[in-house]
């Protein structure tokens, strides 16, 4: 039962590292707290299901025009709402929050909830990995995840774009003396913090069914993952991923289900305590004042 | 020839302000009359409606307290996207109260108003040293955990609630206690928020840097304010817990978080009286739209982003401008 | 005649994230003097005032106020001590009139007894202060809207919030930036009456030639690092610091 739980646990971090890494890019790179996250995630399931059953699209093809329609909405979002709230923290919070509400419930007001809307997996099929069944989808996962995430990592730090994103977080006022365009940057983090939660929606979803309700779980979990690594910090995202996908899936296991999201909690409060800027947060919180 | 608006002050304005106001009603009535009136038909009102308007009403300024004190923390820098979190603290905490130790209302409603009170804030603490965002974040987040909690322990009566609260010796104390509560909160805080302790909070939104550099410790005053805020949630919540004679997880629900946003938003965001208007708007028309269910959310999230985003000063700024001001096109100097 | 030290800032090192801000910044600042900071842009003078006021915490190091170790204490403990600094960049709060905006250096618990407990009337002595400051009580200034104002009064609301509480060290930074030889002229003589008054004061500053009309002592920095100390005429000539600020040829 140990290596079971501690497969899961490894497949559960990596799902937890998904969910919240297009969160963190958006907020540690544009300081935008997209609350709409959770409801963007749910927006592309239901998209590529349309997509799938009532225009009949193959499933790549769907999935793909999901996660393009998917940035499209976050980049239309910036350029109706949050351009004209930047700066003002209590508008974003509050337009964000709002628009991701008003998304998450009409999605449930219009009737769609229920089993038969789900994803298929993309290969159903299972593999014994050391003595433990394990589905492909979660190996796909895995897989998928590890490659996103190293990915994200290389272009934060090695192409032009993504320099220019981490510009912005540590320095407005010099990355725009620098020509960096900073709205359009922001935009940019907007649309891709959408895409990625998009991405993670089409390879997470399919292990259970869309319900309007996870919208607000997800971002939930994107935040608490952010809090305790740290917002800005992708290092600290993907830590903080495992600190509770482990914390989670053992909680589940050895305790009770019920427990888990308490686990979550307990954590987030514990880290707020001790080290307040999250692990590995790099904004001390008095030094961003001066 | 280009004009350009100009706004300026009506006559009557500028007339009563100054102490002759005194010796003229009608620059009295202009003054008194936007504070008196609304008061006097809020009193007169329960009086006029039938039952079930009335028990609108009291949803209203249950609302209104969760508005005005959200309003409280959004002057202090603080965004709460969980007033539920206070209501149902001290719901909760009177729910216990009577159901196992059986004290009466009221002993209840004060107690679990300052101890859920006291709790919230002790649980915001380790958040308030942090950027905003940290804040809002963790009071969207505390009651959907608290329900979770409750769920999973199945204390507090669990899923199933706690039934068979002691009601409230009469209908008309209900109202007029709880509408009272609401007019006391409404001039009360706006009396705190003008003085000096007033400024001090609203600097702190403001420019914090400079009030720490004034060796003030920012900390201490945002408990300070934190403290109020959630009290008044709280009393809202035990309040309701004896109206209704029960107390389970829906006091946590986004209901509780989300409306008070949207009057505060709609009605006028940085002004008490907005809030207040906001809540009498948005609480009746919510009760129309019972009908159409989950499409009221929708509703609300939406009138929450068109108005942050295009009217920002609120309903309230907005009739305040235009009783105080009026506007011309004027050409402009070349 | 021997004047007491009542600053102390010994072996200041601070890291940011892999960019060494600050190394091995000292000095004694004795009781009295007007210290002038200067150097080029970048070279660390706002980091260096931040790191003794509390705004900043230091790598390592430890700085000593009237005998105190204040080294990482919070910033508004600091000043409650008797340091008061003002900002760079001047940022009021601008709906207000420029005498709202001492109502909260005034709340400070140091000032209370000034202003007779929390119910003192914090209007009258605002009122008064920036009068000392210059804002002219007949002409109404002081209740203009901050907004409104030009930089020259908002520098000296600026400099009478610092004032406000009673400071036993004044801090300015960069006080003349943005503003004009005139508006300059009107600040001077208000400084040189705190100097009378016996106040320590540091001043960072651009403006040298104003600068070295008051300041006794001046002290130079470059990439984070003190590079001359001792009156100013000395300190100009010195080849470190002709290099800093013209480069070397």
């Amino acid at each position: 039962m140990l290596l079971g739980t501690i497969v899961y646990a490894f497949v559960n971090s990596i799902i937890l590292a998904l969910m919240a890494i297009g969160f963190n890019l958006t907020f540690g790179i544009s300081g935008v707290a997209n609350f709409a996250y959770g409801a963007l995630y749910i927006f592309s399931a239901y998209a590529t299901w349309m997509g799938l059953n009532l225009v009949g699209m193959p499933y790549p093809v769907a999935a793909a025009v999901s996660i393009l329609l998917t940035m499209l909405a976050g980049a239309l979002m910036y350029r109706f709402i949050l351009l004209r709230v930047r700066g003002q923290a209590l508008s974003e919070v509050i337009a964000t929050f709002g628009i991701g509400l008003a998304i998450l419930e009409i999605f449930r007001y219009l009737g769609f909830v229920g089993f038969e809307y789900n994803l298929p997996v993309f290969v159903d099929d299972s593999v014994v990995l050391a003595g433990v069944f394990i589905d492909v989808q979660r190996l796909l996962i895995v897989i998928i995840g590890s490659v996103v995430i190293l990915g994200l990592w290389w272009f934060t730090h090695h192409t032009r774009l993504g320099l220019a994103f981490r510009g912005i977080a540590q320095d407005e006022r010099t990355a725009l003396t620098l020509g960096i365009d900073s709205d359009r940057i922001a935009l940019l983090s907007v649309s891709l913090g959408a895409g990625l939660a998009a991405l993670a929606a089409t390879v997470i979803i399919p292990l259970g069914s869309i319900a309007p309700g996870d919208g607000y779980e997800v971002l939930i979990k994107a935040l608490a993952v952010c809090i305790i690594g740290g917002l800005g910090s992708t290092g600290g995202t993907i830590v903080a991923s495992f600190v509770i996908g482990f914390a989670e899936r053992f909680t589940d296991t050895y305790i009770s289900s019920h427990w888990t999201m308490i686990v979550s909690l307990a954590a987030i409060l514990v880290v707020l305590t001790l080290k307040p800027s999250g692990l590995f947060g790099k904004q001390k919180e008095l030094e961003e004042r001066i | 020839m280009q004009k350009r608006r100009e706004r300026v002050d009506r006559g009557i304005n500028v007339r009563s302000g100054d102490v002759f106001a005194l010796c003229s009603w009608r620059e009295m009535l202009y003054l008194a009359g936007p504070r008196v009136l609304p008061v006097i038909a809020i009193l007169l009102l329960p009086l006029a409606l039938g039952i079930y308007w009335q028990k609108v009403l009291l949803s209203v300024a249950v609302f209104a307290l969760l508005a005005i004190s959200w309003d409280l923390l959004a002057q202090t820098g603080m965004i709460s996207l969980g007033q539920a979190l206070f209501f149902g603290m001290g719901a909760y905490v009177t729910g216990i109260l009577n159901h196992y130790w059986g004290l009466p209302p009221l002993l209840t409603i004060p107690v679990a108003a300052i101890l859920g009170g006291l709790i919230c804030t002790a649980l915001l603490l380790p958040v308030l040293r942090l950027r905003g965002i940290y804040f809002s974040m963790v009071t969207l987040i505390l009651p959907l955990m608290l329900v979770r909690l409750i769920e999973a322990t199945r204390i507090f009566g669990g899923t199933e609630g706690l039934t068979g609260m002691t009601p409230l010796p009469s209908r008309w104390l209900e109202i007029y206690v709880i509408v009272g509560a609401m007019l006391a909160a409404l001039f009360g805080f706006r009396r705190l928020l003008g003085t000096d302790y007033g400024l001090v909070l609203k600097g702190i939104r403001d420019n914090d840097r400079s009030v720490i550099n004034a060796g003030i410790n920012i900390y201490w005053y945002k408990t300070q304010a934190l403290l109020i805020a959630s009290t008044v949630g709280a009393f809202a919540g035990a309040f309701m817990t004896h109206v209704y004679m029960f107390v389970g997880m829906p006091v946590f629900a986004l209901d509780y978080s989300i409306l008070p946003i949207a009057a505060a938003v709609v009605g006028g965001p940085g002004s008490l009286a907005g809030a207040t208007l906001g809540a009498f708007l948005l609480v009746p028309l919510s009760e129309v739209l019972r009908g159409v269910g989950g499409l009221r959310i929708v509703f609300y999230g939406v009138f929450l982003v068109v108005f942050i985003v295009a009217l920002p000063e609120g309903i309230f700024h907005f009739v305040q401008r235009k009783y105080n001001q009026f506007e011309r096109w004027v050409e402009v100097d070349s | 005649m021997k004047t007491a030290v009542i600053l102390r800032v010994a072996g200041l090192f601070k890291n940011f994230g892999g960019v060494q801000a600050i190394s091995d910044f000292h000095f004694d600042l004795a009781e009295g003097e007007l210290l002038g900071l200067i150097g080029p842009n970048g070279s660390g003078k706002t980091t260096a005032v931040n790191l003794i006021t509390g705004f900043v915490k230091p790598s390592t190091g430890a700085v000593f106020f009237k005998g105190l170790d204040i080294t990482g204490l919070a910033a508004h403990r600091i000043v409650r001590l008797g340091i008061s600094r003002t900002f760079q960049m001047v940022k009021p709060f601008y709906q207000l009139p420029a005498y709202k905006n001492m109502i909260i250096p005034l709340y400070s618990p140091r000032v209370k007894k000034l202003v007779g407990g929390k119910y003192g009337d914090r209007d009258a002595v605002a009122l008064d202060l920036l009068e000392e400051v210059g804002f002219e009580r007949d002409a109404r200034v002081a209740y203009k809207v901050a907004g409104a104002l030009p930089q020259g009064y908002l520098k000296r609301l600026e400099l009478a919030k610092a004032i406000a509480l009673q400071p036993d060290l004044l801090i300015l930074d960069e006080l003349f930036s943005g503003l004009s030889l005139a508006e300059v002229a009107g600040i001077l003589p208000i400084i040189e009456k705190l100097r009378r008054d016996g106040k320590t004061i540091i001043m960072i500053e651009h403006r040298l030639k104003e600068l070295f009309r008051i300041a006794d002592r001046v002290i130079v920095m470059n990439f984070g690092q003190k590079i001359a100390d001792g009156k100013a005429a000395d300190v100009m000539e010195s080849a470190a610091v002709k290099s800093a600020y013209l480069g070397t040829e």
